[in-house]
């Protein structure tokens, strides 16, 4: 009879609802919605404003600007028009290096399709995806290539570019090195592991400075080496690729560290045992890492790369402090270029600068989600 | 048993070969130098006279050089309030724009991580739609923007009923998330002309405000992102039993939850606020005068009369000491916390 009477009480008249009841009753979409409103204020909305930015003239005008819907004339002039040094840059004839690199893109490329097509998982969505990723990769090494050849120039893309790979590519090894080395059993672990967190902390303006500072070859601290090697007159800042690596180690001295101590919680959570038995049969060093360190750590390796390129496109405050985009554009990144743009008050070529980058960054770090990090955690699961 | 063998051969599983130790130390020594030197540099320039920069390096106080306080002196007494205000600025930017973003951050989470959703794909799009022609008719046809937005608003909650009705498709919570997640991808350069244009119209530009308000939502996906991991892993049993006794859900998430996230929460909010503390580019956009950051004054600092080394290294140092202060004092959360992020993805 219990059941009936329950059912008897739920289908009585309902009291009228208290405000707190109702309240509670939508806590779940209350909790959302804060966040999702900040969200589509501050970030999509700005998103579509952009956009129509990037396809519109802005000028100033007599108490205010003007607006003038001029379609795809910003992304021409800087693909194919009067600004396309400083997006793409110069174009020189290609050399055996710009070869090489096509050569090894297309059979990158050559692999993967062969890969997939064997793979009997082949769909539309899927084929579509791998067409832009192939065609953005095929793209990026061409321009590579004729901008590394003879008179050529790189423009902030490529310069991006540079960054993003040069950077995630010198930290993930250095990262993995350290985290190796502090997974041995030592004394003092924690100390080496607290004093090589400190960098990720610093400010990057201040690593700018403090990099300006050091490098400098006439008062900075290793003046008397570059003076014995005859070096004390040229500046780093003159010439173009060292600049750029000056700014690479700046980078690469903050963000050693958040690879370091990712891997290192990874290498630590290892199967203990089967390092013991491999040790046991007398497995060297480099059997253990191959064989069990590497397959344990690969997806934690694989999403920290993820994670590290994502915030490495954004890149402005090393090279605007360190050397203002210099020598020429050499070190301008497209974070920069957007915003070298917005203080010459051209609005629309500022936000079409940044538009390239969202879709650069977008393809590049889905791809790399999709096509690399994705299947490593499959393999392990 | 030969001398090579001893010294390439570990004694014991747990030890080492003592050339491997050797390796190892001095590999660990050699970077510790390569942490510390640039640390070393700006202490000790910071305590230098002009004429021991410029004359070229000197490298050991009280032996190469007498300290001198005379850049701090600069900083503190002679310009005062011109670095106590951008000093003042960024901690209640930093600490003000956590918290918002910690709260409003780890109740989205929550709610993603115990409650279904479903919005319906026909919302989201005729959402963007009104939202594309909204924008197009402010900045292209001059209409005000409050006219704009509440025709905007009315006629999405007059058509969402027959969208839905006509286009059944919807999203999951994963969906969701991903979204959330997702627009740390977005370079902030691409919403900084529009944002800055939106306080600009609304007159918030060069405020504290305006700052929060933009920080709060570039860190908000980190902390849904890594709270929602962390509240996934706490068990439900409680907040059921507490649902049974008729709290809240408000009283449940504060009074309960909350409390048992604390070690997610440190880790998080040191994250984020460090972020927040070190934010150059968006600052840059949007403050020039009064509400001046740290970062973009000491960014500031190339100046006409050329590079100042002293002043910046101690504008350096004053950003820095802090925030390793405060890394010293939570490191173990910070670790824990960017390896849940980073496993779990």
């Amino acid at each position: 009879m219990a059941v009936t009477s329950a059912a008897h009480v739920t289908a009585a008249p309902p009291e009228r609802e208290s405000l707190n009841d109702w309240l509670d009753r939508q806590a779940g979409r209350l909790f959302i919605l804060p966040a999702v409103i900040l969200i589509l204020g501050f970030s999509i909305f700005p998103l579509i404003a952009s956009a129509y930015l990037a396809l519109s003239r802005f000028k100033l005008a007599p108490g205010g600007y003007t607006l003038t819907f001029i379609g795809w004339f910003n992304f021409k002039k800087m693909l194919t028009g009067s600004q396309q040094f400083h997006l793409l840059g110069t174009f020189g004839a290609i050399t055996l290096l710009g070869w090489v690199i096509m050569l090894a893109t297309v059979a990158l490329v050559v692999w993967g399709v062969v890969r997939y097509a064997r793979s009997g998982r082949v769909t539309v969505v899927g084929s579509i995806g791998r067409l832009i990723t192939i065609a953005t990769a095929l793209a990026l090494s061409v321009l590579f290539a004729v901008n590394l050849g003879e008179g050529g120039q790189l423009g902030t893309i490529a310069t991006t570019m540079f960054y993003v790979a040069g950077g995630v590519a010198v930290q993930f090894a250095l990262g993995l090195g350290l985290a190796l080395l502090c997974a041995k059993p030592i004394r003092g672990r924690s100390f080496f592991r607290v004093l090589f967190f400190v960098p990720l902390m610093v400010t990057p303006v201040g690593i700018a400075y403090t990099f300006r500072m050091l490098a400098d070859t006439a008062v900075g601290p290793f003046a008397p080496l570059w003076h014995w090697l005859g070096y004390a007159q040229t500046s780093w800042s003159a010439d173009a690729w060292t600049a750029r690596f000056v700014v690479l180690i700046g980078d690469s001295w903050q963000w050693i560290p958040f690879i370091f101590i990712v891997l290192l919680a990874a290498i630590e959570s290892q199967p203990r045992d089967e390092v013991e038995a491999a040790q046991l049969d007398g497995a060297s060093g480099w059997q253990i890492f191959r064989d069990i360190t590497w397959p344990s750590i690969a997806p934690v390796a694989a999403t920290v790369v993820l994670i590290r390129a994502i915030e490495a496109f954004k890149i402005i405050d090393l090279p605007n402090v360190l050397t203002n985009g210099g020598p020429g554009i050499a070190t301008e990144s497209l974070t920069l270029h957007a915003f070298i743009e917005w203080r010459a008050l051209n609005l629309g070529g500022s936000a079409a600068v940044a538009y390239i980058l969202l879709f650069l960054s977008t393809i590049a770090c889905v791809s790399f989600f999709n096509f690399v990090v994705k299947p490593m955690r499959e393999a392990r699961a | 048993m030969s001398v090579l063998k001893r010294l390439t051969e570990p004694k014991s599983l747990d030890s080492m070969s003592p050339l491997g130790a050797v390796l190892v130390y001095g590999g660990l020594i050699l970077w510790s130098m390569v942490v510390l030197f640039p640390l070393y540099w700006i202490a000790i320039t910071s305590l230098k006279l002009p004429i021991h920069v410029s004359a070229g390096p000197v490298y050991l106080p009280f032996v190469d050089f007498l300290p001198d306080l005379h850049a701090w002196r600069y900083i503190f007494v002679d310009l005062g309030n011109d670095t106590l205000r951008p000093y003042l600025n960024s901690i209640v930017v930093a600490l003000v724009s956590t918290a918002l973003a910690m709260l409003i951050g780890s109740m989205a989470a929550y709610s993603l991580s115990r409650l279904e959703f479903a919005p319906r794909l026909a919302s989201i799009l005729l959402f963007l739609l009104l939202g594309a022609v909204m924008i197009v008719a402010v900045a292209g046809f001059g209409v005000p923007w409050w006219i704009a937005a509440v025709v905007a608003l009315a006629l999405f909650l007059l058509l969402a009923r027959a969208a839905g009705r006509t286009m059944r498709a919807s999203l999951g919570n994963g969906d969701i998330l991903f979204w959330i997640i997702s627009q740390r991808i977005l370079p902030p350069v691409v919403a900084a002309l529009p944002i800055y244009v939106m306080f600009q119209t609304v007159g918030l530009l060069d405020t504290r405000t305006a700052l929060i308000a933009t920080y709060t939502t570039v860190n908000l996906p980190i902390v849904v992102w890594l709270m929602y991991d962390f509240f996934v892993t706490i068990p439900k049993d409680l907040e059921e039993s507490a649902s049974l006794d008729g709290a809240s859900r408000f009283a449940i998430f504060f009074g309960i939850v909350l409390p048992l996230a604390r070690p997610g929460l440190v880790a998080t909010g040191l994250l984020v606020l460090i972020l927040a503390w070190n934010e150059y580019l968006l600052a840059l956009f949007l403050s020039s005068a009064n509400a001046q950051t740290m970062p973009v004054l000491v960014a500031a600092q190339n100046a006409t009369r050329g590079p100042q080394w002293w002043y910046m290294s101690v504008l350096i140092l004053l950003m820095i000491l802090p925030v390793i202060f405060l890394t010293l004092l939570l490191q173990r959360f910070i670790a824990k916390g960017m390896l849940l992020g980073a496993v779990k993805g």
